[in-house]
């Protein structure tokens, strides 16, 4: 554990800067999404809402600064999300195969391994896109350390674990954040 | 019909189904976390499904529905895994067969040296 709280780390100008227009942007597309509308009148009360709400958020949503607009980065973030969508629709048939056999093959555990991932952002991202994947749900992160439950234990040996849940999106996620 | 209603339409039995096998799923499974596990996947593809399929039959609403689906695939599965950190410090323990793995017990529970957290 830190001493401080990512929150309240002294940041350098540069990432308070970066932080606050990729959160605007960000907000603003939120905004255009909700009003569904590019009239000028909304648009505008939206930019500048969007503007003093990053601008009071700076320590809280930390999530992202422009780095993540870098072509290369998006299309990481893309393919990120491809992946996501195949591995959900995919754990939903498998936990309905799961389901609806009258044996109930089920073999639960709880295993765990070790993330190379540095941010606490992609660790929250890693351990959301594991619950969504095929017969896992994360239970704890302590500092790099992942404790899932897994419907289905193939292996309690951390690596071979590692290689069956989380390789993929861990790949994905370092070249992202 | 149209094919956007057709489209909209599919979607929605599709949402409905896998709501329906999650709820089956929460009544089969043996423990607290693998009821956990059916209900969030299921309720997560279920429920993006379904809002995608009002999204093609009112396509004004596509954007803000497009938000909600955004914010239902991250807020679900935050809440299952507080559900399950909460079941965990609370000493409930996952039912496992003979011989089942369970690592995150031996934080709960420190068997050798105790650890202070």
């Amino acid at each position: 554990m830190n001493s401080q709280p990512t929150h309240l780390q002294p940041l350098s100008t540069q990432t308070k800067v970066s932080r606050f227009l990729m959160n605007w942007l960000l907000l603003t597309i939120v905004w255009i999404g909700f009003t569904g509308t590019f009239d000028l009148h909304e648009l505008l009360t939206g930019i500048v809402v969007a503007g003093i709400l990053s601008f009071m958020a700076i320590r809280i949503f930390t999530c992202c600064d422009l780095a993540l607009l870098a072509p290369k980065k998006l299309f990481y973030l893309g393919k990120f999300i491809v992946v996501f969508l195949v591995a959900l629709v995919k754990s939903n048939f498998d936990m309905a195969r799961r389901v609806l056999s009258p044996a109930l093959p089920i073999n639960p555990g709880v295993v765990k391994f070790k993330s190379q991932l540095k941010s606490n952002f992609a660790k929250m991202v890693l351990a959301n896109a594991i619950t969504l994947t095929p017969g896992t749900l994360s239970i704890d992160v302590i500092d790099d350390t992942f404790y899932i439950h897994w419907i289905d234990v193939k292996s309690a040996d951390p690596e071979v674990a590692f290689k069956e849940i989380a390789e993929d999106f861990e790949n994905l996620l370092i070249k992202i954040f | 019909m149209s094919i956007m209603e057709i489209i909209g339409s599919f979607l929605v039995i599709v949402g409905s189904i896998f709501l329906f096998l999650g709820a089956l799923g929460i009544y089969r499974m043996p423990d607290l976390y693998s009821r956990l596990q059916a209900g969030t996947k299921a309720t997560t593809l279920g429920a993006m499904s379904v809002i995608l399929g009002v999204g093609f039959w009112e396509p004004d609403w596509f954007l803000k529905l497009l938000v909600l689906v955004v914010f239902i695939g991250y807020s679900n599965p935050l809440s299952s895994h507080a559900m399950a950190r909460a079941m965990f410090k609370k000493k409930i323990f996952p039912w496992t067969k003979e011989g089942g793995v369970d690592a995150y017990k031996e934080v709960i529970e420190p068997t050798g040296e105790k650890q202070e957290s």
